[in-house]
């Protein structure tokens, strides 16, 4: 593998990553949950789209369509049935964060439970777009560009809603000053639960993206939740041009890792970036000191 | 004299359970290794997370590495030297993830724990295909169960003495105060981070003993079975039903607990992890503080109300108003 496949490859990898930190940021920074589960989110909408197009012969574009809502839909009821009677019940951040984490971790073994008994603990993957395109002499797969030209957009596309449109603004409003939001007329509850509901669709477009172009399990969640958490501590909660860097930094890191030191060494050289974040910028790479 | 009673008490449930594997069956003793073992787990779980409200998610990560340390070194050198090699590994992980993540606020310390065990496994396996070539080493040793019963129902009474004199000392206040608010912590005086620090190396410590000590009950031992997540949440969910606070909470949960799982993984193997996670959820709703606190809530309430229908309205006014 030339450095310039190793390259496109690794931003394939971040931008997806990127993506899905995205969602995870969304519901951190302003639903305030601590989503464990976010990852078996991600992978249920890999099966799902594994079940449209293997079953139903639905190409995984048109996928997109039925499964982005999907996870929108599951996050909002999850957030409205489950954990919004947490966040009435919390006195102060600390204790939502705790139960949230709890709850959101039990959470997590009923998705992967549900899903080991319908597909199995096997590696699953299907075949799309898998033909080889040209670029600078390095030759990538079709559906890895694709991956990473959705990511990017939609990316894109969530980052000028958040800014430029009034609702953005809200949004964004509950994520700096939940209190001072609620003076100024934004139904804080309803933000909250729209914002995870968002980050739950993003999760799904990740999950889909990610079925595209590499193998994945039942059992993988843990590590998704994990690397977007990461992502997340980088560019600082919150913070989705943050999460952006971040996710592609990740991305092409941990690709350079697996191409010249060793494929086993990935989530080490993962952990190797967040140890190194937290030791030296906590707020994260483009966060502000927290007061 | 209440503390006299209770340790006699103590002791003579101890003489009990250390004689019981001479009276039970093989799978009889099986039973009481295990649930010591979670025992043991959940409260050196609760020493830490319970006061302080750090949720670690860890424990298998710990639990794995004081079993793979067993296999590896159980034969080349002395076994009470392998369990303190065992410890001492468990010691050097848990200063470094507490290092780096207990002076920051809770959540970064979640994360870090949240991915450890994979991040230890992945290594682990790497190791092994890469450096001695082989996954998977068999374990064997020349004592029988019951001793690894007695070393666990050891290494169980030692963490409740622990746990006792830790809530009686300086540090147990200045963990109770940690836990109920930080900000007053610091402004008292109390080196947060280093109390946080030293209470997650004991509990770190005791956690890798329990993997080192059960580790050959397996015979067989690879990463895949030693680092299995659900010892993380059978752990966690035990200790929160009991109550994390209290020195018998995590007992109290984790007996029935074990058993349930025992019984749910014989009858219903493939979709134990979805009752486990609804029943979790529940305890998280129903119970946060656990069975204890709610119970002594309870009873209290009962107290108080008075013999007759009447008065007891009257009260209740009272007390709202």
């Amino acid at each position: 593998m030339t450095l310039t496949t190793a390259l496109i490859a690794g931003l394939v990898l971040g931008g997806t990553y990127a993506l899905v930190a995205m969602g995870l940021t969304l519901q951190y920074g302003i639903a305030r949950i601590m989503n464990l589960a976010y990852g078996d989110t991600i992978i249920t909408a890999a099966f799902a789209a594994f079940i449209l197009q293997g079953g139903l012969a639905v190409n995984p574009l048109l996928g997109l369509a039925l499964v982005v809502p999907g996870g929108f839909l599951l996050s909002y009821l999850i957030y409205r049935l489950i954990l919004s009677h947490l966040v009435a019940r919390a006195s102060d951040r600390g204790a939502l964060e705790v139960d949230s984490i709890l709850t959101t971790f039990g959470l997590l073994f009923v998705i992967q439970g549900v899903l080991l008994v319908l597909f199995g603990g096997n590696y699953t993957s299907y075949s799309f777009l898998n033909v080889a395109v040209d670029i600078m002499g390095a030759k990538v797969a079709a559906n890895r560009l694709l991956a990473l030209a959705l990511a990017l957009s939609i990316g894109l596309t969530l980052y000028l809603l958040l800014t430029r449109t009034r609702w953005g603004t809200a949004l964004r409003a509950v994520a700096v000053a939940p209190q001072s939001a609620a003076l100024v007329g934004i139904d804080v509850n309803r933000a909250a639960a729209f914002a995870f509901a968002l980050g739950g669709g993003l999760a799904a477009a990740g999950g889909v993206v990610i079925s595209m172009y590499q193998t994945f399990t039942a059992t993988a969640g843990v590590v998704f939740t994990m690397k977007a958490l990461i992502v997340v501590i980088m560019g600082g909660v919150g913070n989705l041009l943050g999460a952006l860097c971040a996710g592609l930094l990740l991305g092409v890191v941990e690709t350079l890792v697996s191409t010249y030191v060793d494929p086993g060494l990935t989530l080490a050289a993962t952990y190797a970036i967040f140890l190194v974040v937290l030791l030296w910028r906590p707020q994260g790479l483009f966060g502000r000191v927290a007061r | 004299m209440r503390t006299v009673i209770g340790f006699a008490l103590a002791g003579v449930v101890l003489a009990g359970l250390a004689v019981a594997p001479l009276y039970l069956g093989p799978y009889g003793t099986g039973l009481l290794i295990g649930m010591t073992g979670y025992v043991t787990l959940a409260s050196a779980w609760a020493m830490f997370s319970g006061p302080t409200r750090f949720v670690s998610l860890a424990t298998v990560a710990f639990f794995g590495i004081g079993a793979y340390t067993m296999a590896v070194l159980y034969e080349s050198l002395p076994y009470p030297l392998v369990l303190a090699v065992a410890a001492l590994v468990g010691l050097v992980v848990a200063l470094v993830v507490g290092l780096s993540t207990l002076r920051l606020a809770g959540v970064y310390f979640v994360i870090f724990t949240f991915g450890l065990a994979e991040l230890v496994r992945q290594l682990v396996t790497w190791y092994e295909v890469n450096v001695t070539g082989t996954l998977g080493r068999y374990l064997f040793v020349s004592f029988g169960s019951e001793v690894i019963y007695w070393q666990l129902l050891g290494l169980c009474a030692a963490t409740f003495l622990i746990a006792w004199v830790i809530g009686r000392s300086r540090i147990g206040l200045a963990l109770k105060v940690i836990g109920d608010d930080e900000v007053v912590a610091v402004h008292c005086g109390i080196s947060t981070a280093r109390v946080k620090l030293a209470l997650f190396a004991v509990s770190s410590v005791i956690i890798t003993l329990v993997g080192a000590i059960q580790a050959p009950r397996w015979t067989y031992i690879e990463p895949l079975i030693v680092f299995n997540p659900t010892v993380s949440f059978l752990t966690l969910i035990m200790a929160l039903l009991g109550g994390a606070g209290r020195l018998w909470g995590p007992l109290v949960g984790a007996v029935p607990l074990f058993l349930l799982f025992e019984w749910l993984s014989a009858n219903f193997p493939d979709h134990y992890s979805i009752i486990l996670g609804l029943l979790f959820m529940a305890i998280v709703f129903v119970l946060p503080k656990g069975v204890l606190e709610f119970a002594e809530t309870g009873l209290r309430r009962l107290r108080r109300r008075p013999p007759q229908d009447g008065s007891a309205t009257v009260a209740g006014k009272e007390v709202e108003g």
